[in-house]
């Protein structure tokens, strides 16, 4: 009677829902996995589009593809944004594969921003082009740094939460730059205008080609570095264990700087474009978010520079879509453009993570259960 | 399952489309295509303002929504160009930037595209930048800010007046939240003030900034710092609803700028109205005309306009309004009245303003003119953008 009980309170205590992990899918289900979350997502955007407009989900689609492609310049645009967000994304992934999570992009790179346009405003005119562009590279390259290795020195030292410590410096860079931009515009406007001087040549006539290459050879490098070489190695283990990276020798903190050194100065050549090669000026929001958007497309890229050229073309056609999208179906806010983003996102997570895992419910008894995992298996 | 809703989602997508395509067989007027690029949407009350009479001035010349588009939040950066350079690829005959820092971007798709009328709102450069497509437009808002003030002192009075009328220099102080110290800003709150002080001759002013056009969490807390430090009336000129709502929240009166807020507090607002400058503007394009390098709006024209009186406005407020408008149009009332206001205790008999934006800062024109007896600061006289900068007595600008 009494082994009855328990075993009746046993099947009782097993929950109605669990998850289970997979067996690694091969990856042409996976790809088919996204593709169908992509369309279905899409194809639900659309209707919710059309119910706030008088156009129709046709039209959504024509608008989404012709907004990302419909002419040379957006092709162009798409590409830069592209390159943009990778060259994000690729300073995040050393971190985040060090399990160091840097939520500090914004500020690494409007401080990369911020030190290029310094160079410009203060030197433009001053030194010939080419001198001031080296300057700025440099300048750029040292201010991330430090602003990726300020919260490395203090995770490694004293053990400080860098989730927190790099969001702050965010802040921190956006006070800065609000700063300066006071100082330099003697009007009170807030704006400043472009500086003629330290802008980046065009490559064979086209001034997007260099940023998209740039960032290109960076991903490539950054797989690389990571996949073949020892810091790839230590970074691993260091994200793996802390304690056997110890045990096998390595030096976890040096590990850590080292890391985020690469990380912040990457961060801050983003931000070395955004000011010789983009805008040739500065605002407090000219990191435009892409050090957290940047954080998806690594996510979703499982950490693999190359596969993140996929996501982030994903992301910044998503959203160039949605601009053109936003003007055709008379949408006055991006409300119901960030729903949709909001969506797409939603359900190509959700899918990642049902391959990752699948739901098995509670069946009568534990032997059920099991036959039923190796369902799910399959 | 997943298959009946794909099924179902498919199945809406082609009813839909079918019926969009017969619905959308009419024949459209295609005349012109016009844009509107904003930095925000219209959440924002600075963005709305223009949205709302960019349609209504699109509807009032004829122009189909598919001869129309409206663009909101677009940065003040490269994406202006990007956005302005790709209505101009795509057959737009005149493309219109309703922000400050636009204005860089949209000289740079003027020259860019010569065929294609490019409009600014509170830009300082088309009449030094000699482009023939190339054009700035504003509005005289000071006057309107100028009427706002005359309500906001009526409200003091109400509140606080003694039985002459009388308000003591404890109650007489009022808050301005302002975005950035630029002369936009400034210009808007001196007239305000100035309008206050012709009804509480003892009224100061004490401004605090956010830093930003629309920055509701700042704007709100900036609101609140100053009811906190003992301002009884609260304005400004920032275009998120945080300074109303902490108005609101405190039941302090409030005087809004672009359009009314809704709230319970609320006194008057002060706004351009865009539509007589859209529908000149739209005009002009249609015809082939040229359109005004720098056009400025007045209360005379239309443009700068007072919205009806709130809940919280003070008795006999209109009467008083009307007799100040008619006043401020017939030209016998100048809102910068040098006698009305000193800088550093003396009166103003010379000014020179930075009219002509190079970039250096360099202030060149002599702006106070004597006119009928007066003398005054001609602002919006020698471009449409204000340039009045200057910090009179009696406010106080309390920075960072």
């Amino acid at each position: 009677m009494k082994n009855q009980q328990t075993k009746q309170n046993q099947i009782k205590k097993e929950p109605l829902l669990r998850l289970v992990k997979r067996d690694a899918l091969s990856a042409k289900k996976i790809i088919l996995i996204y593709a169908i979350a992509i369309v279905v997502s899409l194809l639900l955007s659309s209707v919710i589009c059309s119910l706030f407009s008088s156009k129709n989900p046709l039209d959504f689609f024509a608008s989404l593809f012709n907004g990302a492609l419909g002419s040379s310049r957006r092709i162009w645009l798409l590409l830069q944004d592209t390159a943009l967000l990778l060259g994000v994304a690729v300073a995040l992934v050393p971190a985040f594969k060090m399990k160091f999570w840097n939520l500090g992009g914004n500020g690494q790179i409007l401080v990369g921003c911020l030190a290029a346009v310094s160079c410009m405003f203060y030197l433009g005119g001053k030194l010939p082009d080419p001198l001031l562009i080296l300057l700025m590279t440099v300048a750029s390259i040292v201010a991330g740094a430090v602003w990726g290795v300020l919260p490395a020195i203090f995770k490694a030292l004293f053990g400080t939460n860098e989730s927190l410590f790099t969001l702050m410096l965010n802040y921190i860079a956006t006070g800065l730059v609000s700063m300066f931009i006071t100082i330099w515009v003697k009007s009170g406007s807030g704006v400043l205008e472009p500086i003629k001087f330290g802008n980046f040549p065009n490559l064979f006539g086209n001034k997007h080609l260099l940023t998209v290459l740039v960032f290109l050879i960076l991903a490539v490098m950054m797989y690389i570095y990571l996949k073949y070489t020892k810091h790839g190695y230590e970074i691993a283990v260091v994200g793996d264990s802390p304690n056997t990276a110890k045990y096998i020798g390595i030096d976890v903190r040096k590990v850590i700087i080292r890391t985020m050194v690469i990380s912040g100065a990457l961060a801050g050549i983003v931000g070395l474009f955004l000011a010789g090669g983009i805008h040739h000026t500065i605002s407090t929001a000219s990191a435009n978010n892409m050090g957290f958007t940047a954080i998806m497309a690594t996510w979703l890229a499982a950490f693999n520079p190359l596969i993140m050229i996929g996501t982030c073309f994903f992301i910044i056609f998503i959203s160039r879509g949605m601009v053109e999208v936003r003007g055709n179906f008379g949408f006055t806010n991006d409300s119901i453009a960030n729903i949709v983003i909001g969506l797409v996102y939603f359900c190509v997570i959700a899918c990642s993570f049902f391959i990752t895992y699948h739901v098995v419910f509670r069946q009568g008894s534990a032997k059920n259960v099991k036959t039923d995992e190796k369902k799910g298996d399959k | 399952m997943s298959k009946k809703i794909l099924s179902l989602v498919l199945v809406l997508v082609m009813l839909c489309s079918v019926a969009c395509t017969f619905s959308s067989c009419g024949g459209a007027n295609k005349d012109i295509k016009a844009a509107l690029i904003c930095l925000h949407g219209d959440s924002s009350t600075y963005d709305k303002n223009f949205i709302d009479a960019f349609k209504q001035a699109c509807a009032n010349k004829g122009l189909s929504e598919e001869n129309y588009t409206i663009i909101t939040d677009i940065p003040e950066g490269t994406e202006c160009y990007d956005k302005a350079a790709d209505f101009a690829d795509n057959g737009y005959d005149v493309v219109f930037a309703d922000s400050f820092g636009h204005e860089a971007y949209m000289i740079q798709a003027a020259k860019e595209f010569p065929k294609v009328q490019f409009c600014h709102a509170t830009g300082t450069k088309a009449h030094t930048e000699g482009l023939a497509n190339y054009q700035n437009a504003f509005a005289s808002i000071y006057e309107g800010r100028y009427l706002a003030g005359v309500a906001a002192g009526l409200k003091l009075v109400e509140l606080y007046g003694d039985a002459e009328g009388k308000v003591s220099d404890e109650n007489a102080k009022i808050g301005y939240v302002g975005a950035h110290p630029y002369a936009e800003v400034v210009s808007g709150y001196t007239s305000f003030y100035l309008g206050a002080k012709s009804v509480v001759p003892n009224a100061t002013m004490e401004v605090r900034y956010t830093g930003s056009w629309y920055d509701e969490t700042a704007e709100k807390t900036t609101a609140e710092a100053l009811i906190n430090a003992g301002c009884k009336l609260i304005s400004q000129h920032a275009d998120s609803m945080g300074a109303p709502t902490a108005c609101e929240n405190a039941n302090v009166p409030n005087v809004a700028y672009n359009g009314a807020t809704g709230k319970n507090t609320f006194v008057i607002a002060s706004r351009i109205d865009w539509v007589p400058y859209f529908e000149y503007m739209l005009d002009c394009v249609m015809k082939g005309e040229d359109i005004a390098a720098d056009w400025t709006g007045t209360l005379a024209n239309g443009a700068v306009k007072i919205t009806a009186l709130g809940n919280a406005a003070a008795a006999g407020t209109q009467e008083k309004l009307d007799a100040v408008a008619a006043k401020l149009k017939d030209g016998s009332l100048k809102v910068f009245d040098c006698a009305t206001f000193t800088v550093n205790g003396a009166n103003l008999t010379e000014y020179l303003a930075d009219v002509d934006d190079a970039g250096d800062f360099v202030p060149e024109t002599n702006v106070i003119k004597t006119e009928n007896g007066v003398t005054f600061f001609d602002e919006s006289a020698n471009r449409s953008a204000p340039y009045f900068d200057i910090r009179i007595d009696g406010i106080t600008e309390v920075k960072g």
